[in-house]
């Protein structure tokens, strides 16, 4: 049944045909630019970060339950395969936080203009890489 | 348009629904909102996370027990819990209304995700009480 939306998406050809506009998301269709990649990107992270939930579920329920299943949940962070999700994660979590702050300075109106926020997608990126490593450095140094 | 017999459009509302205004904005504010509440939220609360626990990198568990063990750490855990859950709960809902287009199908895969969220969410918050108290 059509949609009252589809009137929305009905547009003319230069030579006055009707035609159907396509409907976003339609990434093979636009070109990438800054604002749709660091977007994605932040869907992408997003859904990395709900899956990565599940192992902070399961150190506290390891804590809680006692140390030799805690040893087991730790063994496993610390495992080859655990380091490369902890990492994984830890990127996630930086772009999403500082993002997830640029978003937010949009919903009060601030860095709309082009030039502002491909400075700020840049900030974005230096800053999850900084504190990427810097968690690193913290981590690795208590830890061994 | 009014030409061009073509295209029809079928409206979903009831006239005194559109004069009412009543539509998405009515309970899509909410869920915006609540994404902005808990991001706000979760800013302080990730920070103070991820350096408590980096701190505490391979420590026993007794060492963690010891740290949630205290009150204040206990609440901010279970603030960070619930405040990260729903922000992924709002988070996947919004994923999955734009890209899985049939109905039927998004209603069981919304309950789906929904309940998964809901009892890691419970999981947490219980072993956090259980550590503490």
């Amino acid at each position: 049944m059509p949609d009252v939306r589809d009137a929305l998406s009905i547009g003319k050809r230069s030579d006055g045909s009707l035609v159907r506009r396509p409907l976003s998301p339609h990434l093979q269709i636009y070109k990438p630019q800054v604002s749709s990649a660091t977007s994605i990107i932040n869907r992408v992270t997003g859904i990395a970060l709900s899956v990565g939930l599940i192992l902070m579920v399961w150190w506290l329920v390891a804590a809680a339950s006692g140390p030799k299943s805690f040893a087991t949940a730790q063994g496993f962070v610390g495992s080859p395969i655990g380091l490369i999700l902890m990492f994984g994660w830890t990127l996630a979590l930086w772009y999403h936080f500082f993002n997830g702050i640029r978003h937010l300075l949009w919903d009060i109106g601030w860095g709309f203009e082009i030039k502002t926020s491909h400075q700020t997608a840049m900030i974005v990126v230096a800053a999850t890489v900084v504190m990427t490593v810097i968690c690193w450095i913290i981590g690795l140094a208590v830890w061994l | 348009m009014a030409q061009n017999d073509k295209i029809s459009v079928t409206m979903r509302q009831t006239p005194l629904g559109r004069v009412k205004g009543l539509g998405s904005a009515k309970s899509g504010v909410h869920h915006w909102w609540g994404e902005r509440v808990t991001s706000v939220a979760l800013i302080p609360l990730t920070l103070w996370f991820v350096f408590s626990v980096l701190s505490m990198a391979g420590h026993p568990q007794a060492d963690i027990v010891h740290w949630v063990s205290h009150p204040l750490v206990a609440v901010l855990l279970i603030a960070l819990i619930v405040a990260s859950f729903h922000h992924t709960q709002l988070g996947l809902q919004m994923v999955m209304e734009d890209y899985i287009h049939e109905e039927g199908q998004r209603l069981i895969w919304m309950m789906v995700m929904k309940a998964i969220v809901w009892l890691l969410g419970l999981a947490a918050v219980l072993s956090v009480l259980k550590l503490a108290i």
